[in-house]
């Protein structure tokens, strides 16, 4: 092989180029290969079914779950939980955490206490809440709200921390009142930053959802995974998590949009 | 004739002014600092990194606290920063939300511009927004954000910015100290325009010796350890300025004394006896 005059870095240079055919290529690779790994073990009849039943399986399985189970009131129940307990995190994380971002004594007061609870397992919160709650609505949803919470309040905090000084200053110099350098600059500064701690948040509440439904639940998708476990139908399983996937990925996807759609100026070319 | 008298109250009077870190080992920042800038002067400070010059401006701007002296800025003794004393930044300081134009009238957002507002005085702000577009030569970047202009614009906007509340006082804060060189001389006339334009009063921090004599008529040379004006030199260029003029003989002779005493001041000299033996521990592996 001889040098070429146009010495064009290689695919495997660091941080090097990629085409755009190239990328997805292999990012279908990527996404087909273990479907295809876990229909060939499926198909080879190494697995018994209960362990590991077949795409064709689950997917047939998704079917009568959608005509005879009522599959979309499942979804809709779950996603109703998640949401809720999401937005009632999210309204009262974004002011502490912006308060936390922005004074140091507000710092001081909160910051240790919510790393400190933060450690503190969702799950193991569950008599509690259903001692304090009760069995309906409200303690599934506090379930969410108490996993995602605490995590959404340092993010934001953070997220606010990160404003550059400059741009406060810049402020200050330009007669800006303490009030209008947080309504003017650090929200708008930290917007983008806060959107994407949105969409990482949401998806946590979503893993937390199955925690939730094992709370006197008689619906949701979390709820059908957990009785398809005490009937051993696996390829429910199977179907209640890929569902559980496939919402997450199209509420991040929808995040994203939102995203390119509100801050311009952060995906010019 | 009194109204021509040129010794009116300094725009910035500061008197002992000191500046201590008490942590875990004290620093002395600033120590017995005193120095006058009058109306419409253009004062440039260097100095050796640590010589305090950063924090002295940050203080005249209300962005630092001093520990003792006093210092008036604009008829006021100097408590906090306020719209009479604009500061330009090095870098981040532009809003990449906003696009150009309304980066520039930001300030009319504040209420410091709301208060007694008739249509008239909107009318004058926004002409003025104009003004400044065309005196930064951004005419043709009005509507593009931040993000897509060259470090260069992006200083031509934080400059503008900072003109539109028509300060009585402009801090800058090495505000091209990340730019290329080309691209630096352009800025310099631009802000000597600017200086002449506006009369406004400039103090002016950078590290490039050269930048503060062309730009200043005065320059104040810090010194570190503890912070302190070392010495104030006079520019004798005249006010009109030209990039020719920085092979003059005046102008190489104070460069060259300048840079010497930095050199002096800082403490830091090039070890050759070092460099000698590395290169011999070197050569004998």
């Amino acid at each position: 092989m001889t040098t070429s005059a146009s010495a064009r870095p290689g695919l495997w240079s660091i941080r090097g180029p990629i085409s755009r055919n190239t990328f997805w290529t292999l990012a279908a690779i990527g996404l087909l290969t273990p479907v295809l790994l876990w229909w060939g073990i499926a198909l080879s009849g190494w697995v018994e079914k209960v362990f590991m039943p077949s795409p064709a399986a689950v997917w047939d399985r998704t079917l009568i779950w959608f005509d005879e189970d009522n599959l979309v009131g499942d979804a809709i129940i779950s996603t109703y939980r998640v949401s809720a307990g999401w937005a009632m995190s999210a309204a009262i994380a974004l002011p502490i955490g912006l308060l936390i971002g922005t004074f140091r004594p507000v710092q001081a007061l909160l910051e240790p206490l919510t790393d400190f609870v933060r450690y503190m397992p969702a799950v193991a919160f569950i008599p509690l809440v259903m001692l304090w709650i009760g069995i309906d609505e409200g303690s599934k949803i506090a379930i969410i709200f108490i996993g995602t919470f605490f995590q959404m309040v340092l993010m934001v905090a953070e997220d606010v921390r990160r404003v550059p000084t400059p741009q406060i200053e810049a402020a200050q110099t330009m007669g800006a009142t303490r009030a209008e350098v947080i309504r003017l600059v650090l929200l708008p500064s930290a917007k983008p930053a806060l959107l994407d701690t949105l969409r990482i948040t949401l998806g946590w509440a979503w893993t937390y959802l199955v925690v939730a439904e094992l709370v006197a639940a008689n619906s949701g998708l979390g709820y059908a995974i957990l009785k398809a476990q005490r009937f051993l139908q696996t390829d429910k399983i199977f179907a209640g998590i890929i569902l559980i996937g496939a919402i997450g990925l199209v509420s991040d996807q929808l995040f994203r949009f939102l995203h390119r759609k509100a801050f311009p100026w952060l995906h010019f070319k | 004739m009194a109204a021509l008298q040129v010794s009116a109250a300094p725009r910035i009077q500061v008197r002992g002014l000191g500046k201590v870190f008490d942590g875990e080992t004290r620093v002395v920042a600033l120590d017995a600092v005193d120095l006058d800038v009058a109306d419409n002067e253009f004062v440039t400070l260097v100095g050796a990194s640590g010589c305090g010059k950063s924090t002295l401006l940050r203080i005249i701007g209300g962005l630092e606290y001093h520990t003792s002296g006093e210092i008036v800025a604009a008829g006021r003794p100097v408590r906090g920063p306020g719209a009479d004393r604009a500061m330009v930044f090095q870098h981040y300081s532009l809003y990449p939300w906003l696009n150009v134009v309304e980066n520039i009238r930001f300030s009319r957002q504040l209420a410091i511009n709301r208060e007694h507002l008739t249509s008239s005085d909107v009318e004058v702000a926004m002409g003025r927004a104009d003004a400044l577009l065309d005196l930064m030569g951004l005419r043709s970047m009005a509507r593009a954000y931040p993000t897509q202009l060259s470090g260069g614009m992006q200083q031509r906007v934080a400059i503008a910015r900072a003109l539109m509340g028509r300060p009585e006082i402009l801090l800058m804060d090495e505000p091209f100290g990340a730019l290329d060189a080309q691209t630096r001389e352009v800025m310099h006339d631009l802000i000597r325009h600017v200086f002449k334009l506006e009369r406004a009063t400039i103090v002016f921090v950078t590290h490039d010796v050269e930048e503060a004599i062309y730009l200043g008529q005065r320059v104040v040379l810090m010194a570190p350890r503890p912070g302190r004006i070392d010495t104030i030199y006079d520019v004798p260029l005249p006010a009109q300025r030209h990039q020719d003029m920085k092979l003059d003989r005046a102008f190489l002779d104070l460069k060259k004394a300048v840079v010497e005493r930095i050199r002096e001041t800082s403490g830091m000299k090039t070890d050759f006896e070092l460099l000698d033996k590395l290169s011999r521990a070197a050569s004998s592996t």
